[in-house]
């Protein structure tokens, strides 16, 4: 077994560079004119052959695949193994009905937790993308815009190191920090500001906190692609025919932004609605959120295939908000890729 | 309506940089102005205090008799073309050319009208829904002269707004922005580092040299009686000799140069003894007869004809290099490289300048 690991790991990606050097003399060998050629008369058949094969192999294997079973998973009921493809395994929508209705039968009353996790998280994602564009668009115009070389430089770094820390940690971080007996409430005592501590974390404030922090350079770096490559003139242009700051930022610099804000804000919803961590962590008992509801069908239930269901209905949900609201901003696309 | 323009002492620092230097003009209401100088002299930064995007480090700067200390440029009765156009990527022509106007919160029919009229006034009548890309070079500037128009400014700074056109495209945006001044009778405070344009479009010109600016006034002036040894030779064609003054009288002076003794107008403050540079234009220069004696010998390297005229490029002694332009009626038939020259020229075509680059008062 760790031999074929071995193989696997160290062998492959050495036997693939080894590949392309090869390929690389014997190209230089014969000296080829590379303008105006096709892909393969460019690059040899090898080349292509690999190319393909890995993207395939990539599309196909790590992303399609897994998520077809999921969905596959999902229709089916949960058996014990030895049943499997028996005749008891059929295709059914008990998953799903357990996700509206608390029961893999009865109709007569809603899942009312669930389903209020689940709006919650999506209202409160939401929010939380909203909430991250507030902070980092001024950031990331000063950064485009505004700040000298140095100072860019070093914000960048102040931004981009406390992400070295894993996710994980970062979170049981935001748990000590907002601790009942943490530093935000230990500081607040002192002060005076309050009487007694403020539970952060029955109020969900610390894992709401944690949630935008662990999200904004996902924010700022699309932001700050996009601002950075508006020409300053049109600003001062606009500034020049006598608009004030706020015109200049709705009509001129936002509009020119928008594939970028576009995909910030999309990656961020995405992964704050489906961010397993910080709820994990940052939770309190009563904490309301949706992706710990998926673990525990997978891992506390061990219903893989309600835990499927569920997952199928975020991602569904998900990916119908994020639609309906690049069509209300008229982004299409492939300008969230540009 | 037209305002003046006026920069008492301006002074304009980047950190110890001085990028304009003690600038002080007066530019009178309706004219229109150009500021000629080479890549890197400070026009941008002189035009980019005039509309309220720097403040100077020192003097003032009044429009229509107001001062404008503090006010941003979004405040000041200017609008500005940038140099690279900026116009909006996003926006149709129409909405380009009615920004300003939009700001200014002018209702929507109203401000088509007036978008409407200001495609008419720069000849693009059928383009206001076209997108800014979709557009020729020359339509993009004519898109940024009504944007810039529609705010109905009392001053209109550009900035090289033509550099970026082909010859032809420029000769022929140079009258049409001529003719769109005189039609809409404002100031215009034009920024170029082409002589010709400064030329032909200015009532007057100022020129400028290392944040400094060395002379003010009409085209003919500036070209006829250069105040300094950097306009005699930014503007227009110059051949210029070095020498010491030998001999000075009313009004001209004698020079020992390299070439020989030579005389022309001076300016006054040069003494016997002093270093000057003595200038004189190629269309000064006339070719004299072989025997007759000529006060500058040269020898003929290269000859081009350009129709209405010929250049002769040729050397005199110790390589000193000399331009001669003769009409085609001095033209004095075929001449071949290495041919003997002598050259003359009136004494008033003569200019003596001091050899420092700044007048001597
Ligand atoms: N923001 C700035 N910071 C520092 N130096 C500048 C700045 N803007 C212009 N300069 C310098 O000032 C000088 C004049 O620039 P500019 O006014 O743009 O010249 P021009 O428009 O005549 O080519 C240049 O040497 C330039 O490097
Ligand atoms: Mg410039």
């Amino acid at each position: 077994m760790t031999g074929l690991r071995g193989v696997l790991f160290v062998g492959l990606p050495v036997a693939v560079i080894l590949g392309f050097w090869l390929l690389a003399r014997w190209e230089y060998r014969h000296g080829r004119d590379s303008h105006r050629q096709s892909f393969v008369a460019r690059n040899g058949w090898p080349v292509v052959a690999f190319v393909v094969a890995a993207v395939g192999f990539w599309a196909l294997v790590m992303i399609v695949l897994p998520q077809l079973y999921m969905v596959d998973f999902s229709f089916h009921p949960k058996l014990p193994p030895s049943q499997r493809g028996g005749p008891r395994d059929v295709y059914t929508l008990e998953n799903y009905r357990y996700f509206l209705f608390g029961s893999t039968r009865s109709t007569a009353s809603w899942n009312v937790t669930h389903i209020t996790a689940f709006w919650l998280t999506i209202a409160v994602s939401m929010c939380i993308t909203v909430l991250n564009f507030v902070i980092c668009y001024p950031l990331a115009y000063f950064m485009a815009q505004v700040g000298t070389g140095s100072q860019v430089r070093k914000l960048m770094l102040l931004l981009i190191i406390p992400y070295w820390v894993n996710e994980l940690l970062r979170a049981f971080a935001f748990n000590i920090l907002f601790g009942t007996s943490g530093v935000l409430n230990v500081i607040l005592l002192c002060t005076g500001v309050i009487a007694s501590p403020i539970d952060f974390i029955g109020q969900d404030i610390a894992l709401y906190s944690g949630l935008t922090y662990a999200y904004l350079l996902v924010m700022m770096f699309p932001l700050y692609n996009a601002l950075e490559s508006l020409d300053h003139n049109q600003i001062e242009a606009a500034r020049d025919l006598g608009a004030p700051w706020w015109h200049v930022h709705l009509h001129v610099v936002m509009p020119f932004a928008k594939p970028g804000i576009a995909s910030g804000c999309t990656l961020v919803f995405m992964l704050c609605a489906g961010a397993l961590a910080a709820p994990l962590v940052l939770g309190g008992p009563k904490t309301l959120w949706f992706t710990p509801i998926v673990y525990d069908r997978f891992y506390q239930a061990f219903n893989w295939n309600q835990g499927a269901a569920y997952a199928i209905v975020l991602l569904l949900t998900c990916i119908l908000f994020v639609m309906m609201v690049m069509r209300v901003f008229r982004v299409s696309l492939s300008e969230i890729t540009r | 309506m037209s305002a003046d323009v006026e920069l008492d002492d301006v002074s304009v620092r980047f950190g110890p940089f001085l990028a304009v230097d003690r600038a002080s003009l007066k530019i009178a209401g309706g004219e229109f102005f150009s500021i000629l100088g080479p890549s890197g002299c400070g026009k941008t930064t002189l035009l980019r205090t005039i509309s309220g995007f720097l403040q100077p480090s020192q003097g003032r700067v009044r429009i229509g008799g107001r001062d404008m200390a503090g006010l941003g440029a979004n405040k000041r009765p200017t609008a500005l073309i940038f140099q690279n156009l900026a116009l909006f990527p996003l926006m149709t022509v129409a909405d380009n050319v009615g920004y300003g106007l939009r700001v200014r919160g002018v209702a929507r029919a109203e401000r088509r009208r007036r978008v409407d009229a200001l495609l008419q006034l720069v000849a693009l009548p059928d383009q206001g829904g076209s997108l800014v890309s979709e557009l020729s070079g020359g339509q993009k500037q004519r898109v940024a002269i009504a944007r810039a128009l529609a705010v109905e400014p009392q001053v209109l700074l550009l900035d090289e707004p033509l550099s970026a056109l082909d010859l032809r495209l420029r000769q022929h945006m140079r009258s049409e922005l001529r003719a769109i001044q005189k039609r809409v009778g404002i100031t215009f405070i034009y920024i170029t580092h082409d002589q010709g344009e400064a030329l032909t479009m200015s009532d007057r010109i100022a020129v400028m040299n290392r944040g400094v600016i060395e002379q003010v006034g009409p085209g003919r002036a500036v070209y006829d009686d250069p105040a300094t040894a950097f306009v005699a030779s930014f503007v227009g064609e110059n051949n210029c000799f070095e020498g010491t003054v030998v001999e000075t009288g009313d009004g001209h002076a004698v020079v020992e140069t390299g070439v020989g003794r030579l005389s022309g107008r001076r300016r006054n403050g040069l003494a016997v003894g002093d270093r000057a540079l003595v200038f004189v234009r190629p269309e000064a220069l006339r070719l004299v007869s072989d025997d007759a004696p000529a006060p500058i010998a040269c020898e003929l390297s290269s000859s081009a004809f350009e129709g209405n005229a010929t250049h002769l490029f040729a050397r005199a002694r110790q390589g000193q290099p000399i331009v001669v332009t003769l009409s085609r009626r001095d033209e004095a038939g075929a001449m071949a490289p290495g041919q003997k020259l002598g050259l003359d020229y009136a004494a008033h075509d003569g200019l003596v300048l001091p050899a420092n680059g700044h007048g001597a008062d």
